[in-house]
């Protein structure tokens, strides 16, 4: 009787296991999912329910498109492993190639596929500092000056956090005319300054906002003004480094899910529409540095002058750039040796 | 009540009470207060909004869901491994128990792995699954089953001291006088060992309610969809709504704080229900 | 009274079953998807695994990992043994309302446990700001990564020792009490002995438990390379450059590390159960 009673539950437990997966499979309707990376959540709130009405008025059809948010390497692996993502919009181009040459799930050219490397609006990297700025930081050169403490996510974890670091040496580089030796030797000692290694983008801001830790936050520029505009205002001040670095997080469909799910042309719409006039004001509204000039101009005072180069200026591709600075035993893993 | 000469000297007793006290208070009432003080800190508005939230309940939803597959199977699992580690002898307990207690020390973040290395798209049984499209990462269950491997321990492990303390000759008893396997267990067993199974499915609910690390690699944090409340208490604490954040983390509080109240009302009846028992002689 | 089991034991019924139900469950749920780490750790070859776990980093995070776990635990054995001893043997008010807290650490879910007492421990914290004027930086530091291990820890050693505390023969303190044993001899003599086996479980699962902990160690430990880095956290870095091998290969690590040191455990207590029967 006991091994009766057993198996019933094993079974109900199975049947109620099947029904589940039938129930994740069998939806209604047009939907699309968006995996992304943490701090885009507010600009995809928008830009869905902006894409959504843009698509009933052009085809009539309802759209329903889901949201999934994480780090960025967490999210691209995701993929890789099975989430069905109709579009991944992501920090790095490192990322989506990963979905692209380990999971073999869109083509390797894909960032030639859409405008501007395709990445629809770019973003920089700036410092957040205290009200008032008592520290007197005014570029890279202050980060590493006795007493200041800075913070910066863990680059080995965060997208945003290699975005930072690679802003960082570039500007050393540039600084002394391309002597690879002294960006090494800045860097190192800026990340001497840092006292924690947040995972993510976002657990830097709250280390820095929240906890009231360290002197300077190196962030995302659109994270930064997202700070000082909407946190608590008053509180934390930008401050535009004289060189940046050109940040593109790049967006695609992902070949083998819009495929085999039909979604393909719908997808495709989406990302198109963050070209467009709307998508790149949506853009711009969320601190994000729009491509298109005349959405620029209308929000050029929001963002500050910047001296930027781009990844490829210094660094080339993402591949050489990861495997020199971010690979174990690599640049970064050797700051942290004993005797550096 | 106690006699005298079995108790400690007062003065002992009271700096064992502060010891015990101080240390709970600082490593319990705080945290506890903390995410109160966190979560009604923009007003009970605020938190009220952040509970009726869609995403919220459908976390909600999610999060019941899983509770109610994998608490009664590992409450089976429990009782019956409870049964045969301490009611037989036989070679490799040890090695069973210890087997037993490995989910507890397998990372989260490890035990979410595991099952995106079967069933993921490029894992063992990837290929059979999409072709069958049928998704169980990233979907309801790949989370039911990361939540089962982290809650398999917590029954047995809860019932086996306990049942190994009470030996076997209620049962042995029982069995001379002709009772089956089954009335034994129904009749001898489960009321020695209500209280610990109770108290075991209580741990293995909060657990499986509670679970951060695993569900978080087996998810894909689909909002809506796939996120379960810590998971949403992430996402929340992520777009700076700290006070939200802590207001759906309360609720699981508060539910440790149920169930517990229960489980002091239950017990109390057990008790009650042996005197009269005792009092019959 | 062992003795008497170890003869008679087959006279109960359901072995079979019961065993055989254990076993494929405990195979299905735990040690065939378990397997797959060990067979995915295998695909970069023996050497390359090797290696992996004994990077001067790997090293240094399970120094970390294994000696906060380790304190933890301790702390946690003797200071349960206080909780559950005041719980069940003293009367106060408000003890069933700490009897209750005493399970939060489980309905907490981690992540939440860590942004608590990273929030309550760093500078500006309820506690961080006492902390701070005697040097003492409690957060970002591998004392923050003891005391969350400590709170992740805490209800299994209490609640391991409560039941067989409760279950104590009085009569057992009495005839000691009344062959002449001081209060404190009794303590030592009669009543450990009877926990130790409880205690020790305690123990080990507070331990085990505490190896692995990832959410909420990784908001308080600061994640510095070499210093304040975690071994799980060690994993996630491995799996965000897609090296799949390398972070099974630490996991497997961890796993049969932790797996000898609860045998040894369960070992010790069943030989300890034996000899004080």
């Amino acid at each position: 009787m006991m091994s009766i009673r057993r198996s019933t539950n094993l079974i109900g437990a199975l049947v109620l296991a099947g029904s589940l997966c039938a129930v994740a499979s069998a939806q209604k309707g047009q939907t699309l999912l968006n995996v992304s990376y943490d701090p885009t959540r507010e600009l995809y709130q928008d830009y869905n329910a902006a894409f959504a009405r843009y698509w009933k008025t052009k085809t009539g059809e309802d759209i329903t498109i889901h949201q999934s948010h994480s780090g960025s390497g967490k999210q691209a692996r995701a993929v890789i492993d099975g989430l069905e993502a109709d579009v991944v919009t992501l920090a790095l181009a490192y990322d989506i190639d990963a979905i692209a040459q380990k999971g073999d799930l869109l083509p390797t050219n894909w960032q030639t596929r859409l405008p501007h490397n395709s990445a629809p609006y770019t973003s920089t990297i700036v410092f957040l500092v205290r009200h008032g700025n008592p520290k007197q930081i005014t570029d890279w050169d202050d980060l590493v000056r006795p007493g200041v403490v800075v913070i910066t996510p863990n680059p080995k974890t965060s997208g945003g956090a290699r975005w930072n670091y690679l802003a960082a040496w570039g500007s050393a580089l540039k600084h002394h005319g391309n002597d690879a030796a002294a960006a090494k030797e800045f860097v190192t000692k800026l990340y001497k300054h840092v006292p924690v290694l947040d995972t993510g983008a976002r657990g830097a801001t709250v280390t820095f906002v929240e906890r009231g830790i360290g002197d300077v936050l190196i962030a995302w520029e659109n994270e930064a003004l997202l700070a000082v505009r909407e946190l608590d205002q008053g509180q934390f001040e930008i401050v535009a480094p004289s060189l940046s670095i050109v940040a593109e997080p790049p967006v695609t469909l992902v070949d083998r899910v819009v495929d085999r799910r039909g979604t393909r042309a719908i997808a495709q719409a989406y990302l198109d529409y963050l070209y467009s006039e709307e998508g790149q004001e949506i853009a711009a509204k969320h601190y994000y540095r729009p491509r298109l000039q005349a959405v620029a101009a209308k929000y050029a005072t929001q963002f500050p002058q910047i001296e930027l180069f781009t990844l490829a200026e210094l660094f080339g591709d993402w591949q050489q750039t990861q495997q020199v600075h971010f690979s174990d035993g690599g640049v970064f893993d050797q700051m942290y040796q004993p005797g550096q | 009540m106690r006699k005298p000469h079995v108790a400690e000297p007062t003065a002992v007793r009271w700096g064992v009470m502060a010891v015990a006290l101080v240390f709970l208070i600082l490593f319990l009432v705080v945290p506890l207060a903390a995410v109160f003080t966190e979560a009604f800190r923009k007003g009970v508005g605020v938190y009220l909004a952040a509970l009726r939230e869609p995403d919220a309940l459908a976390a909600i939803r999610l999060t019941l869901l899983t509770a109610v597959i994998t608490v009664p199977l590992n409450l089976v699992f429990g009782v019956v491994a409870a049964w045969a580690i301490a009611k037989f002898e036989f070679p490799g307990k040890q090695l069973l128990i210890t087997l037993i207690d490995l989910p507890f020390s397998v990372s989260p973040v490890v035990a979410g792995l595991i099952y995106v290395l079967l069933f993921g798209r490029q894992g063992w049984f990837g290929p059979w699954l999409t072709a069958h499209h049928i998704k169980m990462v990233f979907a309801v269950p790949g989370i039911v089953l990361a939540t089962m491997f982290v809650t398999c321990p917590f029954v047995a492990r809860e019932l086996i001291p306990l049942m190994q303390a009470q030996g076997t000759d209620d049962e042995e008893a029982a069995r001379v006088l002709g009772a089956s396997g089954w009335q034994i267990f129904w009749r001898v067993t489960l009321p020695n060992i209500t209280w610990g199974l109770l108290y075991g499915v209580i741990l293995c609910n909060a657990r499986a309610m509670g679970e951060f690390g695993a569900v978080s690699v087996v998810s894909g944090h689909i909002r809506g969809q796939t996120n379960t409340i810590p998971l949403h208490v992430e996402i929340l604490y992520n777009e700076y709504h700290a006070a939200a954040a802590f207001a759906v983390a309360s609720l699981l509080a508060l539910l440790a704080l149920i169930t517990l109240a229960a489980k002091t009302v239950v017990e109390r009846k057990a008790r009650q229900s042996l005197k009269g028992f005792v009092h019959e002689y | 009274m062992s003795a008497i089991r170890g003869r008679r034991h087959r006279v109960i019924p359901g072995f079979g079953l019961t065993l055989g139900v254990t076993l494929l469950y405990l195979s299905l749920i735990v040690l065939i998807p378990l397997s797959a780490t060990f067979l995915k750790a295998s695909t970069a070859g023996w050497s390359a695994c090797w290696h992996t776990v004994t990077e001067p980093r790997a090293l240094a995070s399970y120094r970390l990992s294994f000696g906060a776990a380790f304190i933890g635990a301790a702390v946690n054995a003797i200071m349960g043994l206080v909780v559950a001893w005041v719980l069940v043997r003293y009367q106060f008010p408000g003890r069933r309302i700490i009897d209750a807290l005493v399970d939060l650490p489980f309905a907490l879910p981690t992540a939440v446990a860590g942004i608590t007492l990273t929030t309550v421990l760093s500078v500006h914290g309820w506690i961080g700001r006492y902390l701070e004027p005697l040097g003492i930086t409690a957060a970002f530091s591998p004392l923050g990564v003891v005391i969350a291990l400590i709170f992740i820890g805490l209800p299994f050693v209490v609640r391991t020792v409560q039941p067989v505390l409760q279950a104590l023969d009085p009569e057992l303190e009495e005839a000691a009490a009344s062959l002449g044993a001081g209060r404190w001899q009794t303590f030592a003599r009669v009543i450990i002995p009877e926990l130790w086996p409880a205690l020790l479980t305690g123990f080990a699962l507070a331990f085990a438990r505490a190896i692995g902990e990832y959410g909420s160690v990784v908001f308080i430990s600061g994640n510095m390379p070499m210093r304040t880095e975690i071994t799980p956290l060690l994993i996630i870095t491995k799996l965000e450059q897609y090296d799949y091998a390398g972070a099974t290969a630490i996991g497997v690590f961890m796993l049969l590390v932790s797996f000898a040191l609860l045998l040894v455990i369960n070992l010790l207590q069943w030989w300890s159960g034996k000899r004080h029967a």
